[in-house]
């Protein structure tokens, strides 16, 4: 926590000291000036202001007992006396009703208002108003990236194959808009929390799949957007540990232990019956079950939760043969219930397909494709040139594969389909 | 990171301010620029004469040559720049957007390029 107090600490030491701060804490502080501030903008500049006058004092001074309070503190005197500063020259329209709230006691500031539970409700506050549905999503992710996990324009844009201006439009529009449409900066109640949070999860692991299967490109994942994913998925069953949110993180440690043996040496994709299963990390697999097992028992859980059960069973297979696919059939049928989707559909098709065989999955999958839902989705043709295949209907599984191919988008999904496609009989 | 922001402004739009305008703008100006400069993010910032002032220098096969100019059809030319060390784009943006003379005029923002060295 805080370190002892020192004399008068070294450049070095404080240097040293404030860095430790800013990785840990610049987040949370952050957190609290926009509450404090009630606005984004101000907020940064706050933050930063509040860290700068720590470099020149706390070297003449000491380190503070409490150092997070005591950058909340420069940060927010900073910025109040920049806008009267500014309310001074400029025809800034909202500068004398900000300064009046500023002046208003009951928005005091004081050392109480630093304690970690005051903290953490900041923090749920900043994420929740980073995914308000007023956002457009790909506003969510992008300010939800940004300012709750601090990465920088330039990384959240290479990270969606996005210019940096794209993104840097996306967060301005965003911030205006939640200034414009006077967006909360609040918990949501109670009778809207499970609906908002649902917004929350769906950003985070909107993200993390971003990361799992990059949706363009070379190579078929980029695992640092999975890693702030599950940064994002701890910290939001920190702050609120609801069943989904243990689901969701539960889904994504699940995935996230299969990420070596996704892809073989050179390249190319591996799918999960044949994978090796040495390679998966164990560590991640029993934390994902445990959650499982958690949200279950809970009876309050939802979609991720059923998504995170089926992967979980996958996991503690020893090999392929062994998978219990009666049960994922079975988790499935409950999967569709909460989640009558057509990927759902679609994956429960294959997954009846393998508990009773292709004759069994083929039909479902037809009449999901004759629906029209997944017509451009390359995996729904996939999957129906598989079962063609094991059902040697190779005329059919060659016209569903070429379709497959033509909707792929993936270097190595693209090389595997190929592959698959040359090996069927003439 | 760095970025370049370079102020675009329509001269004769100063030229109908009254002095006082005139003078608060200019104050604005040089307090922005300390305050930049307090928060560690100034490198460097000036003001530019007028284009009237300016030349432009080519050199082709081997020879120089220097014409006034530019004579640019926009009303907005380049009057000055601030060069700043932010965290990113959208750090770049904000101070950009208060720079005085962007109620006046226009800021182009760019990022400066990493200029890869080639190890000999």
């Amino acid at each position: 926590m805080a370190p002892p107090p020192v004399a008068a600490a070294s450049d070095a030491a404080v240097r040293a000291a404030l860095d430790a701060v800013y990785r840990q804490e610049a987040r949370r502080i952050f957190a609290t000036l926009v509450r404090l501030l009630g606005d984004f903008d101000l907020a940064e500049e706050a933050l930063h202001d509040g860290f700068r006058a720590a470099l020149e004092q706390w070297p003449k001074s000491r380190v503070p007992a409490s150092p997070r309070a005591w950058l909340v503190s420069a940060g927010r005197f900073k910025a109040i006396d920049g806008i009267r500063r500014r309310a001074r020259f400029d025809a800034w329209d909202d500068a004398t009703d900000a300064v009046q709230a500023f002046a208003d006691p009951a928005l005091a500031w004081d050392e109480r208002d630093a304690d970690a539970e005051a903290l953490e409700d900041d923090r749920l506050r900043l994420v929740f108003t980073c995914c308000h549905p007023a956002l457009a999503p790909d506003a969510q992710v992008a300010l939800t990236l940004r300012e709750v996990c601090g990465l920088a324009t330039e990384d959240i844009a290479n990270a969606f194959l996005v210019p940096a201006p794209t993104i840097a439009q996306r967060i301005v529009r965003a911030k205006a808009r939640i200034r414009e449409t006077r967006i909360p900066y609040q918990v949501p109640p109670v009778a809207e929390l499970s609906e908002r949070l649902d917004a929350v999860l769906r950003v985070v692991y909107l993200v993390f799949n971003e990361g799992y299967a990059a949706s363009s490109g070379e190579t078929l994942t980029r695992p640092d957007l999975s890693a702030e994913a599950i940064r994002l998925g701890r910290l939001l069953l920190e702050l609120l540990p609801e069943p989904e949110s243990m689901g969701l993180l539960a889904l994504m440690l699940l995935h996230e232990s299969r990420r070596t043996a996704r892809a073989s040496a050179a390249g190319e994709m591996v799918l999960l019956d044949e994978q090796d299963r040495s390679l998966w990390n164990r560590a991640l697999i029993e934390e994902g079950a445990a959650l499982v097992m958690r949200a279950l028992s809970s009876r309050r859980f939802g979609p991720y939760t059923l998504q995170a059960a089926i992967a979980a069973v996958h996991a503690e297979a020893k090999d392929a043969a062994s998978t219990d696919w009666a049960q994922i059939a079975g988790l499935y049928e409950v999967l569709l219930r909460a989640d009558p989707s057509p990927v759902v559909a679609l994956n429960r098709a294959v997954a009846i397909a393998m508990r009773d065989g292709p004759a069994a999955g083929l039909p479902l999958i037809e009449a999901i494709l004759a629906r029209g839902d997944l017509a451009d989705y390359h995996l729904a043709h996939a999957a129906r040139a598989d079962l063609c295949r094991r059902l040697g209907q190779t005329a059919e599984a060659r016209a569903s594969y070429e379709r497959a191919l033509s909707l792929a988008r993936q270097a190595p999904e693209r090389q595997f389909l190929e592959r698959r496609l040359a090996a069927l009989a003439p | 990171m760095k970025y370049l922001c370079m102020v675009y402004f329509d001269h004769t739009l100063l030229q109908t301010m009254t002095p006082s305008e005139r003078a608060r703008l200019d104050a604005d100006s040089m307090a922005y620029d300390k305050e930049l400069d307090a928060r560690g993010q100034l490198i460097v910032a000036e003001a530019l004469q007028s284009v009237k002032t300016a030349k432009v220098v080519q050199v082709r096969s081997g020879r120089m040559s220097q014409t006034d100019g530019p004579f640019v059809e926009t009303k907005e030319q380049l009057g000055g720049f601030i060069l700043v060390d932010v965290q990113d784009l959208n750090a770049a943006i904000q101070v950009a957007a208060r720079i005085p003379l962007a109620k006046y005029g226009s800021i182009e923002v760019r990022p400066v390029a990493k200029v890869e060295r080639i190890p000999s």
